[in-house]
């Protein structure tokens, strides 16, 4: 897994509630067997119109936020399906954190899986950066996770929550999978006292 | 009972590390597993517990015949892969060719592998539904899936406890899935986020096993991952005799018996709502929290006081082209469908027949009736029910999730209007530009009948 250290990024203000994970990567992108390349299917149903072309109404086609890798979103971001092709696409675009006032929790914890930061701030908090966003052109946060802050260039300076053990994966970019095999004695140890 | 279940799974648990929690099942599907079994193979690892592993496919299948080729190429190649992946690793699977096929959550508990007091996971949210017979059940990503794959454990924190109790009785008329929808509009579709749910209550109690399935099921569409009911003798007698059931039964029957939550234990969130108040639902939004009873009208943003809510109210009604203030007996409808993993058992396919016999489908109403499973059909067509759909104009077709989530053939088209016993009114979920409206199988099918929402609790059944 990628590692998340520091990163500083432009700020893409996605203002809705409940961004669902349907809206994130419709269905008809699931069918891929490969973990890699979603990022072209983003948003696709809001992101382009019936003939295919961008809808530049959506946030993600306005020319300002070319290359934006900081998402700022509002209540309960992710919610739906379980589909961990919603961060593989979110990252694959180049969003590195999401920032939103609360996360569904298979979403939020399929994002640190993937080397990707979500950071649950108040409502006021958020607010205040849709705020910052509207008002300066090319605004752009820089997230430290060893700190856990998070500030702009104006003097705002946050800090954040985060679980120290999923902080400590997201900056060594460790692998799930390897720690837990480091108790596999264990694991065979509960096998034969449960075995039924 | 969580923490009864929780801490009987704990493999290893560490101060300020996530805990390594046992998984006795895990269910796999087309949709969420190749990835984890590439993952496997560029490892190098095996599965650890193909014997604690079950496949089926569901998510992609056509829901007409069979025998006839899979037309989409690249969701023949996700059901191919899965074919392979379980042959390489040594898992059974139930194919399209299986009696047993089906949607992963209904053969689950169908076939016995759900018991009490298990750990079951799979790659899907909906997973809570396995949660019904007393099992802590939650959906998980694609990561996760191999994690558990490769560990037959998962990395977990303990979630808070929400008790979610009903009192009193369901009146006439009203079903599980009505529950369900009035709990989540009042608890909102993130008031669960970062717990697992119990329910109880004498309305709990008083439920069939199927219908706490539905009620489970859309647990994760109130936020929260699992939800849980304690087992009963409804619980036991559901099970027994089941395939996958224990063998000594009654034994068994004596270990769940201790797994239900002790007098005075104490929850971190308790609700307690009367099921007295309950009348039909129906979802006029783009979550499954923007609902309304059917003899209400369609809110508007002048209804809610938060001002996100209102956004939201304003951007759900645009897309649904419905009117505030329009009475949700008078939306008219153009499609109906009856099943998924949330309503596509028996005894919804029984509550939907009742309604539909001697009856004809709206002229301009297209219906179909997908059941859960291959076991489910088979029971359907000794019952006769697929006749009475039949006779009353509404498609009879092949188990699988089908319009739930429109991965497969059978979808909406932009503006096309649907009552759907599903779990997601999101936008495009049934289709680009669909409009879904959640409801019970008793009011969908009367929906179709009448080309529009009708109070069921008045309907004239022949």
């Amino acid at each position: 897994m990628k590692p998340f250290t520091t990163h500083t990024g432009l700020v893409l203000p996605m203002d809705r509630a409940n961004v669902d994970t349907d809206q994130i990567i419709p269905k008809q992108f699931l069918k891929r067997i490969e973990r890699t390349g979603f990022g072209q299917f983003l948003f696709f149903d809001w992101r382009y119109l019936d003939d295919g072309s961008p809808n530049p109404d959506f946030e993600l086609n306005r020319p300002q936020y070319a290359g934006a890798s900081v998402l700022l979103a509002r209540r309960n971001f992710g919610c739906g399906s379980s589909r961990e092709h919603a961060p593989w696409a979110l990252e694959d675009y180049g969003f590195r954190t999401i920032l939103a006032p609360s996360f569904a929790d298979i979403f939020y914890n399929n994002s640190f899986k993937n080397g990707m930061l979500p950071i649950c701030l108040s409502e006021e908090q958020i607010e205040n950066l849709f705020q910052r966003a509207a008002a300066q052109p090319g605004y752009r946060l820089t997230i430290d996770l060893k700190q856990q802050t998070l500030a702009d260039s104006k003097g705002l300076c946050l800090t954040f929550e985060v679980d120290p053990f999923r902080r400590q994966c997201l900056l060594e970019g460790l692998d799930d999978i390897g720690l837990t095999l480091v108790h596999e004695p264990k694991i065979t140890a509960y096998e034969k006292t449960h075995a039924k | 009972m969580f923490e009864k279940i929780w801490n009987e799974h704990v493999v290893h648990a560490e101060q300020g590390k996530q805990t390594i929690l046992y998984i006795d099942l895990q269910l796999v599907h087309e949709v969420t597993s190749p990835q984890a079994f590439e993952g496997l193979r560029l490892a190098g690892r095996k599965v650890r517990r193909p014997d604690r592993t079950v496949a089926t496919a569901d998510h992609n299948v056509p829901t007409t015949d069979r025998s006839l080729p899979i037309l989409d190429p690249i969701s023949k190649q996700q059901i191919d892969t899965l074919r392979d992946n379980c042959r390489q690793f040594g898992i059974r699977l139930y194919d399209l060719d299986d009696i047993n096929q089906g949607v992963v959550h209904v053969i689950g508990p169908e076939l016995g592998l759900t018991q009490p007091g298990m750990t079951i996971v799979c790659g899907d949210s909906h997973t809570a539904t396995h949660g019904a017979v007393g099992a802590l059940a939650f959906g998980i990503g694609t990561s996760e899936v191999e994690h558990v794959l490769a560990t037959q454990t998962l990395l977990q924190h303990k979630p808070k406890t929400f008790q979610i109790r009903v009192d009193g009785r369901l009146p006439t008329g009203v079903s599980s899935k009505d529950l369900i929808l009035y709990i989540i509009g009042r608890i909102t579709t993130s008031g669960g986020t970062g717990y697992c749910i119990e329910y109880a209550g004498e309305a709990i109690r008083a439920l069939s096993m199927e219908s706490r399935m539905t009620v489970c099921n859309m647990t994760i569409e109130a936020g929260a991952r699992a939800g849980l009911v304690a087992p009963d003798q409804t619980t036991f007698d559901y099970l027994r005799g089941r395939p996958f059931a224990p063998a000594d039964f009654d034994a068994a029957v004596e270990r769940w018996r201790a797994l239900p939550t002790d007098e005075g234990a104490r929850f971190d969130r308790v609700e307690v709502f009367q099921a007295a108040d309950i009348q039909p639902q129906v979802t006029w939004g783009t979550s499954p929290g923007q609902v309304a009873t059917v003899s209400d009208k369609v809110p508007g943003p002048a209804d809610f006081s938060d001002p996100v809510d209102q956004k939201s109210a304003a951007a759900a009604l645009e897309y649904m082209g419905l009117t505030a203030g329009t009475p949700v007996t008078s939306i008219p409808i153009d499609y109906v469908f009856i099943g998924s993993c949330t309503n596509g058992r028996i005894e919804d396919l029984r509550a939907a027949a009742a309604v539909v016999r001697g009856h004809r489908k709206a002229s301009a109403v297209q219906a179909i009736v997908v059941p859960g499973s291959g076991l489910v059909k088979r029971q359907a067509e000794q019952e006769g029910l697929d006749r009475i759909f039949c006779e009353a104009g509404f498609e009879w077709r092949e188990a699988g999730c089908s319009m739930c989530l429109a991965m497969n053939p059978d979808k909406l088209e932009p503006g096309q209007r649907c009552a759907a016993t599903s779990n997601r009114n999101f936008e495009g979920r049934q289709g680009k530009g669909g409009r879904t409206h959640l409801v019970s199988p008793a009011m969908a099918a009367a929906a179709g009948i009448a080309g529009h929402f009708v109070d069921v609790r008045e309907w004239k059944y022949r």
